[in-house]
């Protein structure tokens, strides 16, 4: 187990440095210097200059990767070109709210999920099986923020039951939870037929497994059978899916928020890119990166612990 | 695994039966043609200018003169949508082509190659599927500035890790096969093993994998354009029409609720022939990409 962890533990902090290598070396790739591609056509030469001086692009390449290397681990992401203020300060003040949406629209997304999937193989091969089958795959392909615009005119325009827009007032809960309901619905109906039918396609294989054809032999209630005995096992494999499936709750989450204009990471990297503020970008980028393979590697981790025959393979 | 390529006339017809047999790869394949056809027949299909501008006539509900009504500048949002299915299919189909191209192509040599090479191939790979998807297009973004250059460009990088991984996977099942190994005892080529061995067998997966990425590619363009960081206006994409609508939203609340549904039914569409396709080739699955 040990031997797996470290090997894991290396492969992400391996694939963190190739990323931000690469998100580093992206900047001298095309034409210009950040420091122009920030401040736009219209600055004068000496602005230029003394924004490169200040982000250190006056080094040579080999440098700045080494002091960059060396911010980042000492926390610090840049700062932003337009406002002065510390990129990570920016990125701490607003990611609770996306990481909240994520959690939520995910949980829901798994718990509808899980219920659809089980109901599927009690009544498997009926009406209700295939139903929900071409209900899962429709909402799986619908984009998310399609479906934000349409339940934005619905319940917040229309009916006037929801707020439209923003993350609620700060420190009023009720009106936090009000303004968190559609994003989330938004967010994670995609991922309610998607777990349906993986929890579904998993039950089916578990079915067949021994221990539950010895449950029925001694005459157990076949929803005891699916709930206690298959479910159970069935879920394991969905913890890596979950786990990977938070990169897309995320990209979904960056245009939900902008649809709801909710503060959060999607409203701030879509923010900066408009205005190029590229240590915005690059932080954001990062640190979601970062967050995003330490969410996989737990996951793995977990994974291994729960399930010996993965400890044998590296899946790379 | 069986594949589409070394399937006989015979097994390509009874692969046509199977699917038009499914229900819903059947509707899958009456919504792609159909916008196909859309994309193909633009100019002819739409009843007005894309682009032209009729302050007059702005946000006219849908009517006989304007089936799906006229946005904030008075322009046929119908015209639009019609010539934004050329847009949006245009863009998912070149880009997720240049994708598959060099997916193959990187596959095959991770695959095939020396050792080392696929190491660093594979690093590469993971590195770029580590990111998620968005943020890595809105850093691109940030550094070549939008457009529809910077969109595909965006959308290649973003697919190919995920076929290069799916080729090399099945290069590597397929190198080891006995048959292989009789060619090569035989005298053959490395290039004779690649072009008459590998590839016809590694394609077909391929296939399935890119239908089945092409509404998410299409839902990435429509969302970066609804950003305003896609195609730029006033090209009618089916996400500029969105985004305009919403700026109008509580004004004239059809323009969104129009340009919504044929994002909808393209996105269902290619899913619904995706699913049918994958389960009349390749029962067992193919793998599929998230985040």
């Amino acid at each position: 187990m040990l031997a797996y962890a470290i090997r894991r533990l290396g492969l992400s902090v391996l694939i963190l440095i190739v990323v931000m290598t690469a998100m580093y070396g992206m900047v001298f790739l095309v034409p210009g210097d950040p420091a122009s591609l920030a401040l736009g056509p219209r600055a004068t030469p000496e602005l230029k200059e003394a924004l490169r001086e200040r982000m250190g692009l006056d080094q040579p390449i080999l440098t700045q990767i080494f002091y960059f290397f060396g911010n980042v681990l000492r926390g610090d992401l840049g700062i932003d070109v337009w406002s002065k203020r510390p990129v990570l300060d920016q990125i701490l003040e607003v990611f609770p709210n996306t990481l909240i949406l994520g959690i939520v629209a995910l949980g829901w997304a798994l718990g509808i999920g899980i219920l659809l999937g089980c109901a599927a193989v009690v009544w498997r091969d009926s009406w209700v099986d295939r139903l929900l089958g071409v209900l899962s795959v429709s909402v799986i392909s619908v984009p998310s923020f399609v479906v934000a615009i349409y339940a934005l005119i619905v319940f917040a325009v229309w009916l006037n039951w929801l707020p439209a827009i923003g993350a609620g007032e700060k420190g009023d809960l009720a009106s936090q939870i009000r303004a968190l309901i559609l994003p989330a619905f938004a967010v994670g109906i995609g991922w309610v037929g998607y777990l349906a039918r993986l929890i579904r396609a998993s039950m089916l294989e578990v079915m067949e497994a021994p221990h539950i054809r010895t449950a029925r032999a001694f005459g157990m209630r076949e929803r005891d059978i699916v709930f206690r005995h298959a479910l159970p096992v069935a879920i394991v494999p969905t913890i890596s899916i979950l786990a990977v499936g938070f990169g897309s709750i995320l990209s979904s989450a960056v245009f939900v928020e902008s649809v709801f204009s909710r503060p959060g990471i999607g409203t701030l990297i879509t923010g900066a890119v408009e205005k190029r503020n590229y240590p915005v970008v690059m932080g954001t980028v990062l640190f979601m990166t970062g967050f995003y393979l330490l969410v996989v590697t737990t996951a793995d981790l977990l994974i291994a612990r729960l399930d010996p025959r993965v400890r044998d393979v590296l899946r790379s | 695994m069986s594949s589409v390529a070394d399937a006989s006339p015979a097994a390509r017809r009874s692969i046509g039966r199977a699917l038009l047999s499914d229900p819903m790869g059947l509707a899958g394949l009456a919504l792609v043609t159909a916008f196909l056809l859309m994309a193909l027949f633009a100019p002819w299909i739409a009843p007005y200018d894309p682009i032209a501008l009729d302050v007059r006539a702005k946000f006219q509900p849908p009517s006989a003169a304007h089936w799906a009504g006229t946005d904030h500048l008075g322009r046929d949002l119908l015209s639009r949508i019609i010539w934004g299915a050329r847009l949006a299919l245009g863009i998912s189909i070149t880009s997720v082509g240049i994708a598959g191209a060099i997916g193959l192509v990187l596959g095959l040599i991770a695959g095939y190659g020396p050792r080392w090479l696929d190491s660093i191939l594979v690093l590469i790979f993971d590195s770029m599927s580590s990111l998620p998807m968005i943020f890595f297009a809105l850093a691109v973004i940030t550094v070549l500035g939008p457009g529809t250059t910077t969109l595909i460009l965006v959308i290649v990088l973003v697919s190919f890790p995920a076929y290069a991984r799916l080729i090399r996977t099945q290069t590597l099942t397929l190198a080891g096969a006995d048959y292989i190994l009789a060619e090569k005892a035989m005298g053959a080529g490395t290039g004779r093993i690649i072009f008459r061995h590998l590839l016809p067998n590694v394609v077909g997966p391929l296939v399935i994998l890119i239908c089945m990425d092409i509404p998410v590619v299409i839902m990435l363009e429509a969302g970066l354009s609804y950003l305003n960081l896609g195609v730029k206006p006033p090209s009618p994409s089916w996400g500029n029409i969105l985004s305009e609508g919403y700026n109008a939203l509580r004004q004239a609340p059809y323009v969104v609720v129009v340009a919504g549904i044929p994002l909808v039914l393209a996105t269902l569409g290619f899913t619904f022939l995706g699913e049918g396709l994958r389960d009349v080739l390749d029962p067992r699955g193919a793998g599929r990409r998230w985040g």
